[in-house]
């Protein structure tokens, strides 16, 4: 892999540029693999590059429908952040976000991982009793976190809206200070890079279009481009979890919803940090482009089309102007929606399955693109050893059986 | 020094407009854009591009500008990122270029462009990465390089509207295909909507000389838009942006409203359209061709050149230079000559058409196979270098680079709603493939470039619209006769860039070079999203109308695929950027979402309370007298309760009748416990369940008649029981013969809770009897108080003897005045939500939301006594797993801090070693804490793991603000367990 540094970027530049290598080889599939992982974003992408690295697992394919980081790895709004509620959670989100904290040296990609913080805002007496039991949670799993009040909110954000008389007045917040955004599509590419150099196929434009399996084990799958067989299939798609489990013969509980997303215009600096709040609903970052960036949550309806109803981003953008009336005459570039897959508990589904040797990563939500280095890291090491690593052992298929739920929908105030 | 012609153009030369740009006062007329303007005094040079900083001028004529983007006006009301070729000029705008410092003229950051070799395309992925954590550092300097413009720094004073519009036959774009579409739908009766992106009508038109009828053009666009105003049927709407064109035939546009009429008091207004047919005439966009040192100030687009003399008069420079590979420049060069300039075309043909030959007089200069290879001038263009196919080089001086090289449909609106496009081969460019139902693109914007065509198309799908929708013709349109057309886009041969050194750039707002499309290539980012994401290719605010299709094609050329192979990204709303403002339109602030208050509600406020937010309602939270503060405010409205009588704003809950014989089975299925031997007259206590077996809701129930409930449910959770019920009666048990009806609004409830109720009530005058043989605890009584129709409840959640009186909502707030009144002579006390909380916790009774949060099953909170083992309910099942029978499963308990006077902060977690270092394991948590002025001593409730039986056990709370506070674990209920007072 040739190293990307300042130096060499000065080396290459006194040849035009000519000199730099494909970031990842344009891989032809082979008959079979160890491992193949279906889906091309960054958790799958992640998952290959830490089989490669930590398990030293390197027969691996990387099955892609499209173009690497196509799905909602180049459609989300790049929030990182740890601070959820649960041990199961936090633990799994923490080790994440202790991962992008080296992410760019250790993948040597600048993936941009800015820890500019991220702030939850509270509007009425229940939303700062759950900030502060989770601000508490978060501190005593080692998380980091603290209570804020309006004034603390208005020292962050001097022009967010917090007199009293608004409609849902800001009464404080809880402040990740470790928390941040990162570059989407860098995390896509600088995996694949990282995995490629490490000898991952990368194979895009590879549909999977069944599971096959034999005597309740799996053995490869079919694809637009051949059968490909495997010891073990790891599945890490979003959006599309439940017809990837029809393809191998069961049923998942998740519903998929259209999520929405938009930009503003770019601007010079203006937010120097991220800002959510899920009672007005809407959360807002600035990216290095100076385009702001806003989301909200899921439209209600589910289905697959990668567009939400127009009304959902009106009643956002309402909330939007509520909480930041100087952004009122700015103007929306570009909007867009994605497909995210939930569970009942709106965790994710890190599991084996009935199939021997098939494996699911699916179900991240309207959260999924912070636990990308985690999600690879513990996926990795379930594909590696064929049982859960302890971070994923509470995000089993079976949870739904026996009950064991990971809540977040409610206790965690913000589910993104 | 002046551009302006004398003569010409469809500007207003009577109406002159001063304005500013970077503080220099110019002046130009009515009907110019900023644009036009600034090119009228001379002006190319606007702005610096982010990244390296080069003088960039005014490069196209509308959407498609991806330099001139300015800052206009000052304070609250500035505005970020105009595009001036679409700015209307007004008399007194204030234009500023954002980028270039100290100034536009002398940029201390140009000297990043010396660095430019070290800094390609994606170079920021290659570095900026150690030492580990400094991204933040790299970032402060960065961020206020990129971005363009300035957020305003007040609230908006402007205001915005919002309208929804439902017609027949849509059409977008009032150029000639969109007018004759309009006009030939006159009289048909539907209802017909023309909009326009532009304040003029007539797009292509107003900068072409083309005869109708043997007439100016302005002749016949005049009288057609003198018929379609006088068209009962037609709604016109100029100056409108349609941003998006959504599923069902759904489209967004934007009004602004005040190029039409000044001093109107809305600035923008949103439009909602709905149609039943849609006419799409969005026109195209004229692109440039790519050589080395395309950027400088005095390069356009030939169009834009063309528009600037037909439409503003004005000429944009004397010594000009058209390079194009097709026919369509040849009417600019015609333009440029007419007005005094002196031309040079440079065609990368053999031989130009016929049509585009007899634009020049003989005389002209034109070189065939020949391109423009580079280009010279700092702030301005002075000169280019010509290559001929022979290996010849000529100099040449200029002040004007006009391009062409060919023209792209704005195919944006089609391929929103998932419309398919098809590669043209003659035109090089994507058209739409007209593969939307009751869609139908024309004129430009489908490939067709002569007026002829566009008319006919217009008025032909007008006419097929209109049988399809059942209407008569209307006017059998007499299209006018074209005559004097000037040559589209025809013979031409794509060439998408020249080689050559220097740089070339393919999207002048992110510095995009062709170069930097090779590297991306080189580097594995094969696919065309690839290519976009990875070069910044098309993300500026002109969404790539210049650079894609060019872009596309020189991936094109470079990886030896076809365009159709490689496919485009996807085309995104919105088509130009839309203003928040406008989409919110008055639903922000008071209207963010509707505030609901009680009928008594003025009441509370001339009584000085505090209110809180439940859900959209505003509760009264405590009534302070002067001198108290809230503790003390609640502990003597609990005492009062207590003690005496206590009144209570209880119209919030939420209140469902349910009628139907199928009401029983309902119940029985929504609530775990029994309800078939409820009696007429009688009430219960429910807990409903999500299918997860966690609790979601609860509240009483009363049976008011044979097939008739009334269903409280909590404040907030009203209207998600109410679409719970629904959701489930209309997908999954279509059977039930059962009707829910919200009637939370029909009501005004008050609470008379303490011993003093029954004697308060009764003062007031009632015919129902309230004593407890007649009226016993857990029952509904209806007759009238105080002469008003009611229904009374005994049920508490005080703990104390209380009496729920609700009456019409309009009677409310008279009753509630008689009550307190009358409840002199008991010592009657308001109280509000945190004295209801207080007194409810000593009862050990829950708040849904509070106390629960959607992850506490019946059993958590001991009362599996409430699930009927009889029948099954929502959620039942789910109770049966193994994990939710776990006896170390966070349980509902009481907490007493060791300390008696330390109240213990809500959302304290539980642990047992309070010198545990990180991660410390959690017992539990609280979930309500308050000082129980009866009891004289603090108290919480909250949620341990196998709590029940850890009673007496000592935890401590842990806080991260209020540190850790010993308490003791004991039962949930502080007082009066058996609940004697509540039934007496």
């Amino acid at each position: 892999m040739q190293n990307y540094s300042i130096f060499n970027l000065a080396r290459h530049a006194l040849g035009g540029h000519r000199g730099w290598k494909p970031a990842w080889r344009e891989a032809t599939p082979k008959p079979r693999y160890k491992v193949i992982i279906v889906g091309g974003g960054g958790h799958g992408l992640a998952t290959a590059y830490y089989l490669a690295k930590v398990h030293g697992i390197r027969d691996v394919a990387v099955l892609e429908k499209g173009w690497i980081g196509g799905g909602n790895t180049g459609r989300n709004t790049t929030i990182v952040r740890s601070n959820y509620l649960w041990d199961a959670s936090a633990a799994l989100y923490e080790k994440s976000l202790q991962l992008w904290e080296g992410l760019s040296q250790d993948i040597n990609y600048n993936v941009m991982f800015s820890q500019r913080g991220v702030l939850n805002l509270g509007h009425n007496l229940q939303d700062m009793r759950d900030i502060r039991r989770r601000v508490n949670a978060n501190q005593l799993n080692g998380v980091d976190g603290e209570v804020l009040d309006t004034a603390g909110v208005k020292r962050l954000v001097p022009f967010i809206n917090t007199s009293p008389d608004i409609r849902y007045p800001v009464l404080g917040a809880s402040w990740q200070p470790r928390a941040g955004i990162a570059r989407h599509d860098a995390v896509a590419w600088g995996y694949a890079r990282a995995a490629d150099s490490l000898g991952v196929d990368i194979i895009e434009n590879c549909e999977v279009t069944g599971v096959r399996r034999d005597n309740g084990k799996v053995t490869g799958v079919e694809t637009t481009r051949g059968v490909i067989e495997a010891d073990r299939v790891g599945v890490v798609v979003a959006g599309h979890a439940g017809v990837l489990a029809e393809m191998a013969g069961f049923r998942l509980p998740i519903e998929s919803h259209p999520l929405q997303a938009l930009v503003s215009e770019p601007l010079k600096p203006i937010l120097d940090t991220v800002v959510m709040s899920n009672a007005i609903h809407v959360y807002v970052s600035q990216s290095d482009k100076g385009e702001l960036v806003i989301g909200a949550g899921v439209d209600s309806y589910t289905g697959y089309g990668q567009r939400g109803s127009f009304q959902t981003m009106e009643h956002f953008l309402s909330a939007l102007i509520e909480l930041y009336p100087i952004f009122s005459r700015l103007r929306m570039l570009r909007h867009w929606g994605g497909i995210v897959d939930t569970a009942p508990d709106a965790s994710p589904i890190i599991s084996s399955t009935p199939v021997d040797g098939l494996f699911f990563n699916v179900g991240w939500g309207t959260g999924g693109f912070k636990a990308t280095p985690g999600s690879g890291w513990v996926f990795a090491h379930t594909l590696a050893t064929g049982t859960p690593h302890e971070i994923n052992a509470p995000f089993s298929l079976e949870r739904f059986h026996s009950g064991a739920l990971v809540d977040e929908h409610g206790a965690a105030a913000v589910a993104h | 020094m002046t551009c302006r012609l004398n003569q010409g153009g469809v500007i207003d030369r009577s109406k002159p407009l001063n304005f500013t740009f970077n503080g220099k006062p110019l002046t130009g007329y009515a009907g110019d854009t900023l644009a036009s303007a600034l090119l009228a005094n001379n002006i190319h040079f606007v702005t610096r591009s982010i990244k390296l900083r080069r003088p960039r001028g005014i490069m196209g004529r509308g959407p498609e500008e991806p330099n001139a983007l300015l800052q206009i006006g000052e304070g609250p009301s500035t505005l970020a990122d105009q595009r001036a070729t679409q700015v209307m000029l007004t008399e007194g705008m204030n234009a500023r270029s954002i980028n270039g410092w100290p100034s536009l003229e002398h940029d201390l950051l140009s000297a990043l462009s010396l660095g430019s070799k070290l800094m390609p395309v994606g170079f920021y992925y290659k570095t900026f990465m150690g030492p580990k954590g400094w991204w933040e550092r790299y970032e402060k300097l960065i961020r206020p390089i990129a971005g363009m413009g300035l957020t305003p720094d007040g609230p908006d004073p402007d205001l915005y509207e919002k309208r929804d519009l439902h017609c027949d036959v849509m059409i977008v774009g009032g150029g000639p295909a969109g007018l004759a579409a309009a006009a030939s739908l006159i009289g048909t009766g539907l209802r017909v909507v023309l909009a326009h992106e532009q304040a003029l009508w007539g797009g292509g038109l107003l900068a072409s000389r083309t005869q109708l009828n043997g007439q100016p053009a302005n002749a016949w666009l005049e009288e057609t838009l003198a018929a379609l105003h006088a068209a009962e049927n037609i709604q016109l709407l100029p100056s409108t942006s349609v941003f998006g064109h959504y599923d069902h035939h759904f489209l967004g546009a934007i009004e602004r409203v005040r190029e039409q009429r000044p001093n109107a008091p809305i600035r923008e207004r949103f439009w909602k359209i709905r149609c039943q047919r849609l006419i799409l005439a969005a026109g195209a966009i004229e692109r440039p061709i790519v050589l080395p040192n395309n950027d400088r100030p005095g390069i356009m687009t030939a169009f834009a050149v063309r528009e600037s003399i037909e439409r503003y008069a004005v000429l944009p420079g004397k010594q000009a230079v058209v390079f194009t590979n097709n026919d369509s420049a040849y009417a600019t060069a015609r333009c440029l000559l007419d007005a005094g300039a002196q031309v040079t075309v440079v065609d990368s043909r053999a031989s130009a058409g016929t049509a585009a030959k007899a634009m020049l007089p003989e005389q002209t200069t034109v070189i065939y196979n020949a391109k423009v290879c580079d280009t010279t001038g700092k702030k301005r263009i002075s000169g280019v270098t010509v290559r001929q196919t022979d290996g010849t080089f000529t100099r040449m001086d200029c002040d004007l680079l006009a391009l062409s090289g060919g023209w792209n449909p704005s195919v944006h609106l089609h391929s929103h709603a998932s419309g398919k496009l098809q590669w043209d081969e003659a035109l090089a460019t994507f058209v739409p493939q007209n593969d939307l139902a009751g869609v139908r693109a024309i004129g430009a914007m489908a490939g067709a470039f002569d007026f002829a065509t566009a008319l006919t198309q217009g008025s032909e799908v007008a006419r097929e619209f209109a049988t399809e929708l059942g209407s008569k013709a209307g006017t059998d349109l007499s299209l006018p006769e074209v005559s004097h057309a000037e040559p589209g886009p025809s013979q031409l041969q794509p060439l998408w860039r020249v080689a050559g050194k220097g740089p070339a750039f393919v999207d002048m707002q992110n510095d995009v070079k062709a170069t930097d499309i090779e590297l991306a290539l080189r580097e594995g980012y094969r696919s065309i999203e690839h290519v976009k994401r990875y070069g910044i290719l098309g993300f500026g605010t002109d969404q790539g109308k210049f650079g894609n299709i060019i872009g596309l094609g020189i991936v094109g050329e470079l990886i030896n695929k076809h365009p159709t192979e490689i496919g485009t990204t996807t085309y995104r709303p919105a088509w130009t950027p839309v203003t928040f403002g406008a989409l919110v339109g008055p639903d922000t602030g008071e209207l963010f979402e509707p505030i609901r208050q009680t009928p008594m509600h003025e009441w509370h406020v001339q009584a000085g309370a505090v209110f809180e937010d439940v859900g959209q309602w505003k509760r009264a939270r405590y009534y302070p007298k002067a001198g108290e503060d809230m503790d003390a405010a609640v502990a003597r409205e609990c005492l009062a309760t207590q003690k005496g009588v206590g009144v209570l704003d209880y119209s919030t809950l939420g209140k469902i009748e349910i009628h139907g014989p199928d009401a029983i089975t309902l119940l029985e299925r929504v609530y775990t416990n029994n309800w078939q031997k409820l009696g007429i007259g009688r009430c219960r206590y429910g807990l409903m369940l999500d299918e997860n077996g966690m609790v979601m809701d609860d509240g009483v129930t009363a049976r008011l008649g044979e097939q008739h409930y009334l269903m409280y449910t909590s404040t907030g959770g009203a209207a998600r029981v109410l679409s719970w019920m629904e959701q489930w009666l209309q997908t999954e048990w279509p059977d039930l013969e059962v009707y829910l009806t919200s009637v939370t609004d029909a009501w005004g409830t008050i609470s008379l809770a303490g011993p003093k109720s029954r004697e308060l009530l009764e003062s007031i005058g009632t015919d129902i009897n309230l004593s407890t043989e007649q009226f016993p605890f857990m029952s509904l009584r209806t007759g009238a108080v105080n002469g008003v129709p009611a229904r009374v409840q005994r049920v508490s959640f005080s703990g104390e003897m209380s009496f729920e009186v609700s009456v019409p909502a309009n009677e409310a707030a008279e009753l509630w005045a008689m009550v307190m009144r009358k409840g002199e002579a008991f010592g009657a006390t308001p109280y509000g939500t945190e004295a209801m909380h207080v007194l409810r916790a000593e009862k050990g009774f829950i708040i849904v939301g509070q106390d629960t949060d959607g992850s506490i099953s019946p059993l958590d909170l001991g009362m599996e006594g409430m699930i009927s083992a009889r029948k099954d309910c929502l959620g039942k099942r789910s109770l049966m797993r193994s994990e939710l029978q776990r006896p170390d499963r966070p349980q509902w308990v009481g907490l007493r801090p060791k300390d008696p006077t330390k109240v213990l902060p809500e959302g304290a977690q539980l642990i047992e070693d309070p010198a545990a270092k990180p991660p410390v394991a959690m017992q539990g948590w609280v979930t309500s804490s308050y000082f129980a002025p009866r009891l004289g001593h603090a108290f919480a409730l909250g949620f341990v793991n196998g709590g029940r039986a850890r009673h007496g056990e000592s935890l401590y709370a842990w806080d991260a603000d209020a540190g850790v506070i010993p308490v003791e674990i004991t039962q949930p209920v502080q007082y009066d367990p058996e609940g004697g007072r509540q039934r007496d």
